[in-house]
């Protein structure tokens, strides 16, 4: 029974499931609380986290996003019901790291995720279509290293207790969300009074949509990166199958919520800085690529007990923190003055920085 | 003349990519090794494409994945 289940999720029908459900989840999310072309974000959750931690001080972005927490926990659930928790570690995790720190500064220099890339074009903002041209132009030039022998090298097998550190770390993460603890007088944990990082969906809404997503995710192995090197790299469209879906059925799901709204200028938490969007994005898809996943499915391997996936998150957490403490990350138009937004000039020569790395990463690590 | 790739420990895409490099070579049987059940639907689905018949079995928490063609 359960390998049949097994096979029902690895294929065609179960990977365009899980695109159905973020598709429809996400768009309600949003109609219930969380922020505009944001229903979920992967990048500007884990963002908002460390701001409530006081990794960085941006007061409109700081929260502690349940389905993160519920992203990783679902994915726990389903691979300790299917026999697939496998504590494993050890494959370059100081590169992992360091892939995350670009991936997202990467990522917020475009404002966004994959996921959020999607959901934006999906809401009619225009701008994701620089978003997503960057994405695919960084996977295909992840994909040349591949073909030319770069890899991660082996994990190995490791201690259970291993395994379990980031689902702990994120049951550690919902107390904090819980009981919100004040650890000193004008100090964390932070949740923001406006801004994106005050909009959220009702805690046990966003728990119950996070792990549903988690577990299907965790059982088809979704990941928006992949769909595009599968492609590239194999003719392989069985991963893409599902990213199609979550377009679809979000823009519909939008339609019928009346959330979608054409256009370039004043979109929602964006900027129309196209060079920017695009290039932010090159460094993001080509951190992913090296990386092996987007940052949903480094969340949902981290919660099937993959140590390495867990380094790459933190990576990301920790960027986050740079993002903003170092004001990297792009700033939204501002439809009351009219003017276009972007990222500074810091964030410009970080992402070129991101780009230098993530090039020497990939010609130094083949295999001769 | 058996073919063996040991792809345990990698993560996709590279048992992937390994077992095509064995399959383009054409020493068949090839027997892959994995360890994750994704590698495993991925390395049949792979194959499978290129027109190969896959058996695969469970050695205990591991996989060997035997390709003919």
């Amino acid at each position: 029974m359960s390998e049949k289940i097994t096979r029902f999720f690895a294929s065609r029908w179960g990977i365009v499931l899980a695109g159905v459900a973020i598709g429809v989840l996400a768009p309600l999310l949003q109609k219930v609380g969380n922020p505009p072309n944001m229903g979920i974000c992967v990048a500007c959750f884990e963002r908002d986290i460390a701001g409530a931690l006081g990794l960085h001080r941006a007061a409109v972005v700081q929260y502690i996003r349940p389905e993160i927490i519920a992203f990783v926990l679902g994915a726990t659930i389903a691979a300790l019901l299917f026999r697939e928790f496998k504590p494993r570690a050890g494959s370059v995790p100081i590169v992992r790291f360091v892939l995350g720190v670009f991936a997202m500064i990467g990522s917020l220099a475009f404002l966004g995720c994959p996921w959020r890339a999607l959901l934006r074009l999906a809401g009619g903002d225009l701008n994701a279509i620089l978003g997503l041209a960057g994405l695919v132009t960084g996977v295909t030039i992840g994909v040349q290293f591949l073909k030319a022998g770069y890899n991660l090298g082996r994990s190995y097998k490791t201690y259970p207790v291993v395994g379990w550190i980031m689902p702990v770390i994120m049951i550690g993460l919902l107390l904090l969300r819980i009981f919100r603890p004040q650890f000193s007088e004008g100090g964390p944990i932070f949740f923001s009074e406006k801004g994106p990082g005050s909009l959220y969906a009702p805690l046990l809404i966003s728990l119950g949509a996070g792990l549903v997503i988690g577990f299907l995710a965790q059982r088809t192995r979704f990941c928006t990166m992949g769909s595009i090197r599968d492609v590239i790299l194999m003719g392989d469209n069985h991963l893409i199958s599902g990213i199609g879906a979550l377009l679809v059925v979000a823009f519909i799901t939008n339609l019928i919520l009346g959330q979608v709204s054409f256009g370039f200028f004043g979109q929602p938490v964006a900027h129309s800085s196209h060079l920017w969007n695009f290039l932010g994005m090159v460094l993001a898809g080509l951190a992913f690529a090296l990386a092996g996943g987007c940052p949903g499915r480094q969340l949902f391997l981290s919660g099937e007990g993959d140590g390495d996936a867990g380094v790459f998150v933190l990576g990301m957490i920790v960027g986050a923190g740079f993002a903003h403490n170092f004001a990297l990350a792009g700033t939204p138009d501002s439809v009351a003055n009219g003017t276009v937004g972007g990222i500074s000039p810091y964030g410009m020569a970080a992402v070129i920085l991101g780009l230098v790395v993530c090039l020497v990463i990939g010609f130094s690590m083949r295999e001769k | 003349m058996t073919t063996t790739v040991d792809a345990r420990g990698f993560s996709c895409p590279q048992p992937v990519i390994m077992t095509r490099k064995a399959i383009q070579a054409g020493e068949f049987p090839i027997e892959v090794l994995v360890e994750t059940v994704t590698s495993r639907e991925n390395v049949r689905r792979a194959s499978e494409k290129l027109g190969c018949q896959v058996e695969a079995e469970e050695m205990g928490d591991e996989f060997k994945l035997t390709i003919t063609k």
